[in-house]
Parts: C-alpha cells; sequence; structure tokens
C-alpha cells in the first residue's frame, strides 16, 4: 500500500502542471489560515486614506473607496472560496453518491425516477437557479453552499451511476453475493471503492467550479453580508474601475490562480489515477 | 432518415420540451412556497414594502388560501397563458418586461456562441494539427486560462483595457445614447457595443471547444480509417478537413448544445457588467430590488431558452449525422 501510494505520488508530481497547482494552492491555503496573524484586525476596517495607490501608505495592493486594505481582504476572502467550494463540493459529491449508487444498483423504475431528476437539473441553467436560489433564502453562508451543492451534483450522480452499472454485474461483486454478503457491504465495501477514483477527480475541478460560482454570486451581491469574499471585492471596483483599476484586477487574480491551480491538480490527479490514459496523451 | 421517421422525432423531443417546461414552472411554484415569509409577500417582492391591497389581490389571484394543489394548478394555468405575474416594483406584467428585453439578450448569446464555436473549433483543429508545437502549447495554455477565469472578471479587464486605457471601443449600454443614428450607422454602432460583452461571454466556451476539438482530433486521428485515407493518398490538407475534422466535430457539436444554456445562464453576469439591455440585466435589476417575480419569470425564461437550443442541436446532430438513434 505504501508503494502504491509512492508510486502515486511520483507519477502525480512528475506532471509539471499539477505540481504547480498543487504548490499555489498550498499558497493560497497558507493565506486563509495565516489572514488573521498576517491582519490582525476586520477587513471591513477603514486602515487609512480611500483610493491609495497598490505601495502607498503601507496598503501592499491598495486600498478601496473606503479605506479598507486590499490585501487584507484577499487573504480573509482566500477563506470564504476555500469554504465554500470545499464544503459545497462535499455535500454536492455524497448527494450525487448517493443517488448515482441507488440509480445504478437498483436499476428499473428507480433508476429511470432518479436519471430524470437528475437530467432537469443538467438542463436548468445552473448559474441562474442558483442565483435564485440564494436570493429568494437570503445570502447567507448555509444558503450558499446549499445552492451551489444543488446546482453541482448532477455529474457525480451520473458518473457513480455508470460505474456502479458496470461493476455491478463483475466476479468479484457476483462472489460477494454468493457468500451471502449483506446488501450494503457489497455496495459500501465492494462497489463503491472500486467508483472512487474517477469521484476523486471529478470533486477537484467540482471545487473550481464552485469558486467560480461564489464569485459570481457575490460579484452579484449574493454573498454572505458579514463575509468578505473575492467576488464582492470585484463587484465593489466595478463601478470604479476608472479610478482604482487595483480594486477588481488582484481579487480576480486570485480567483484566476485558485481554480487554474485546482484545475491542474484535477488534470493530474486524472493522470496518476489513470496511468494507462495518460500515457496515451 | 426518412420523413417519417423525422417527424416521429421531432414529436418525441418537443414532447419532452413541454415536459420538462412543465417541470421548470413547478419548481418555480415550489421556491415561492418554500421561501421563508408569506407566498404573496415573496411574490410582491421585499416584505412588508407591498401594500396590503395589492397582496390581497395576489392571494385572490393565485389562491393563497386554497390547497396546495389547487394553486399549483392555478399558478400552472396561469403560466400556461403568458401571464408570468405582476411586477409590483415596475407595475407592469414580467412577460411583457421580458419580452422587450429578450432580443438584446438573444444578440448577446447568440454572437458569443457564433464566436466560441467558430473560435474554438478553429483554434483547436490548429492545435491538433502541429500538436507539440509551439502554438499547440500557447492555444492549451491559453485554453486552461480561460477556463478559470470568471467571465465577469474577464469583461471588467476588457472595459479596463479598450475602454479605459486605449478608449477604442464603448463599455457601457447598446447604443449611443442621444446619436438617433439609423440603417447602416445605427447597426455599425450597436455593433461596436457588441464586441466587448460578445468577446467576455465567447471566450469561456471558445476555451472549452478548443480544448474539446483538439482531443477528438486526436483521438479520431488514431483510427483506421484516416490511415486508410493516407495510403489511398489523400492529401495531409484532406485527410485533416473531410476526414478528421468532420469526425471531431460531433463531440462538440453536442457539449456545445448542452452548454449553450450555460451560456445564456452566464449572460446575467456580463449584461450586469456591459450594462446591456437584456434580460439578465432585467434579473440584475430584480435583485436589488428583490423583485422576486421577475426573478423566477427570467429564470423560467432562460430555461426554454435553453431548451429550445438543445433542440436545435438535437435536430442539427440528427441532421449532421443520419446514425444517431432515435429514441
Amino acid at each position: 500500500m505504501k508503494r502504491l501510494g509512492a508510486d502515486f505520488m511520483g507519477t502525480f508530481l512528475r506532471n509539471r502542471g499539477a505540481a504547480a497547482g498543487l504548490a499555489v494552492l498550498g499558497l493560497v491555503g497558507v493565506a486563509a489560515a495565516t489572514a488573521g496573524l498576517l491582519f490582525p484586525y476586520s477587513p471591513w476596517d477603514m486602515r487609512g486614506a480611500p483610493f491609495m495607490q497598490p505601495g502607498e501608505m503601507e496598503f501592499l495592493l491598495g486600498s478601496d473607496s473606503l479605506g479598507r486594505d486590499v490585501a487584507a481582504g484577499m487573504a480573509y476572502g482566500a477563506r470564504v472560496s476555500l469554504l465554500i467550494g470545499a464544503v459545497s463540493t462535499l455535500v454536492a459529491v455524497l448527494f450525487g453518491i448517493t443517488l448515482g449508487a441507488v440509480a445504478g444498483y437498483a436499476g428499473g423504475v428507480v433508476d429511470d425516477a432518479i436519471m430524470r431528476f437528475t437530467e432537469f437539473f443538467q438542463t436548468v441553467p445552473s448559474f441562474m437557479l442558483a442565483v435564485v436560489l440564494v436570493a429568494i433564502f437570503s445570502p447567507s453562508l448555509g444558503s450558499i453552499v446549499a445552492a451551489i451543492a444543488i446546482v453541482s451534483w448532477p455529474p457525480v450522480a451520473r458518473v457513480i451511476r455508470a460505474e456502479f452499472l458496470s461493476l455491478r454485474s463483475r466476479e468479484f461483486v457476483h462472489a460477494a453475493e454468493v457468500l451471502g454478503r449483506s446488501r450494503t457491504a457489497i455496495v459500501f465495501r465492494e462497489i463503491l471503492p472500486n467508483a472512487l477514483s474517477p469521484i476523486i477527480v471529478l470533486a477537484s475541478l467540482m471545487v473550481a467550479s464552485a469558486i467560480l460560482l461564489e464569485s459570481g454570486l457575490s460579484f452579484l451581491g449574493l454573498g454572505d453580508p458579514n463575509l468578505i469574499s473575492w467576488g464582492f471585492m470585484i463587484g465593489a471596483g466595478r463601478s470604479v474601475i476608472r479610478i482604482a483599476w487595483w480594486m477588481s484586477v488582484f481579487p480576480g487574480v486570485a480567483i484566476f490562480l485558485t481554480v487554474l491551480a485546482l484545475n491542474l491538480v484535477g488534470e493530474g490527479l486524472s493522470d496518476a489515477l489513470n496511468p494507462r490514459l495518460a500515457r496515451r496523451r | 432518415m426518412g420523413g417519417a421517421r423525422f417527424g416521429r422525432f421531432l414529436v418525441q423531443r418537443v414532447l419532452k420540451m413541454v415536459a420538462m417546461v412543465f417541470a421548470i414552472i413547478v419548481a418555480n411554484f415550489l421556491l415561492v412556497h418554500a421561501a421563508p415569509g408569506d407566498p404573496a409577500s415573496v411574490m410582491a417582492g421585499e416584505a412588508g414594502a407591498a401594500d396590503p391591497q395589492f397582496l390581497a389581490q395576489l392571494r385572490a389571484q393565485f389562491g393563497l388560501d386554497q390547497p396546495l394543489s389547487t394553486q399549483l394548478w392555478i399558478y400552472v394555468s396561469h403560466v400556461a397563458q403568458g401571464d408570468l405575474g405582476v411586477s409590483y416594483r415596475q407595475q407592469r406584467p414580467v412577460a411583457g418586461l421580458i419580452l422587450e428585453r429578450l432580443a438584446a439578450t438573444l444578440l448577446l448569446t447568440g454572437t458569443a456562441f457564433v464566436l466560441a464555436i467558430v473560435g474554438g473549433i478553429t483554434l483547436g483543429a490548429l492545435a491538433a494539427r502541429r500538436v507539440g508545437h509551439t502554438s499547440d502549447s500557447l492555444i492549451t495554455v491559453l485554453a486552461l486560462g480561460f477556463y478559470a477565469t470568471p467571465t465577469f472578471w474577464v469583461g471588467l479587464m476588457l472595459v479596463l483595457v479598450f475602454s479605459v486605457w486605449l478608449d477604442w471601443l464603448p463599455s457601457f449600454g447598446m447604443k449611443t445614447v442621444g446619436a438617433d443614428l439609423t440603417g447602416g450607422a445605427a447597426l455599425l454602432d450597436t455593433a461596436r457595443y457588441l464586441v466587448l460583452p460578445g468577446l467576455t461571454l465567447g471566450l469561456f466556451y471558445m476555451a472549452v471547444y478548443a480544448r474539446l476539438t483538439r482531443a477528438a482530433m486526436l483521438e479520431v486521428a488514431s483510427q483506421d480509417f484516416v490511415r486508410t485515407a493516407r495510403a489511398k493518398g489523400v492529401p495531409e490538407g484532406g485527410v485533416q478537413r473531410r476526414h478528421v475534422l468532420r469526425n471531431a466535430l460531433l463531440p462538440v457539436i453536442t457539449v456545445a448544445g448542452i452548454q449553450a444554456g450555460q451560456l445564456i445562464g452566464g449572460a446575467i453576469l456580463v449584461e450586469t457588467v456591459f450594462a446591456w439591455p437584456g434580460i439578465g440585466r432585467l434579473a440584475f435589476d430584480a435583485l436589488l430590488a428583490r423583485d422576486y417575480q421577475i426573478l423566477l419569470g427570467v429564470f423560467l425564461a432562460t430555461s426554454v431558452l435553453v431548451l429550445v437550443f438543445n433542440l436545435i442541436t438535437d435536430l442539427l446532430y440528427a441532421w449532421i449525422d443520419p446514425r444517431v438513434e432515435v429514441m
């Protein structure tokens, strides 16, 4: 097992993009974790004159229209982005696995019903649905996480269903059935572990799109009003872009780097988990 | 495929579409009722902002004192007749508000879609032909980059560069206010306003299609019939265009059809950045005013647009690839 782990890390890190992505992600994580140490005050606090250029008055990345520190906002915003990205993906993955597993294992009418349900969520424009959900249930951390999870679970359900359909009829599952193992044991101990590797890849890409979704929502003013976030900062900088470009440029770069890093990590994971596919490319 | 078969195919797809629209209407209904507070005040907008008379009128109109199933029926029949309710803030029917903004959104999303498809396929094909070269790496890196950038931020950066710094293109609205242009001059004017929002919305999907086209072309290029074509002496350009690209286009069209919907949904962000007077901007204004009637109406309208787009791609697909299974 240890040998397998080393192999996996080796293949993963040999992909230069994936290694770089992991490093960037680590930096964002450090910024999020140490935001309170680096900037021991609220990111909403006025720290000096408004519209200071980057570098002026100890504002590394400038100040906004109310004299708040853009750099502090970005560090605290990293917390929100990572938190919402991770939690909403976790919720979506758990929900998708449950529905997909039931559909793939049960088959028949249940499968049909679940797939129709999935299709509905894949057809409606996901960003619009998220906007409507957050607006109606009023913006908060919980409603944002829920809305993002609701629009992002369908691919998980589809992948898990397909894996279950193909694994269900494999010999090792038949063997477990003959041995008289319970249905839950077969689902959780035999089939699910074998269906997880595509989900790991998918999850890393889902965190990336969850962060993009969150930034879009908070750009429209649908962020949690108590938490500063990158999308909110860009939204605040939009109307003053002619006099303070730094207010919208830097948070956007942060989103771009984080999302890019996650996509690269996802590709690296995909290569490391499917070595045959990787060599073919 | 034959005419009768095609007819059946069309009928099935349209039936499926109607079922989907029904499901979306039901979802809208459920959203209004799941929301915290009284459904009438949710429909009216910000709680407490509407006067009691209007709330009473809404309750009577939607039978809000009756059982849920009756309410659902009333709601569905209203929507089926094109009645999406009345915006309290604007004192106008929601359906009218959406219809007068629809053309602007269709112009924007249509431009972005064509740009994304044509640009994406061209770049992807270029990258696949020169796989391993600098131009391939460049296209791959650019596609990866745009895939990771929030659309609204791309929009702002384009405004910063092309409107604020270079002052080449307008950044706001759809036509020059007070210029009163007509004919060709008016078209040219709108086209200038269309460049930046169209590019903003199109670039992300262009990246997606470029990646897809590249992958699909490499996949097809390794197949036997391509080797056969080369062996029988078809010139390389012909092999790439007629054999590889044509077969690689099918998955691209499928994904493009699915994503056309996401493109329409993404218009809300781009229209907000550029103050483009479409239904996305309408939704944003409704968001600020907490005008949920409009928001739900826009949600329904965009969903229907997505379904229409999907139908068109299905038909296109069936026309391009006659092997397509008629389910």
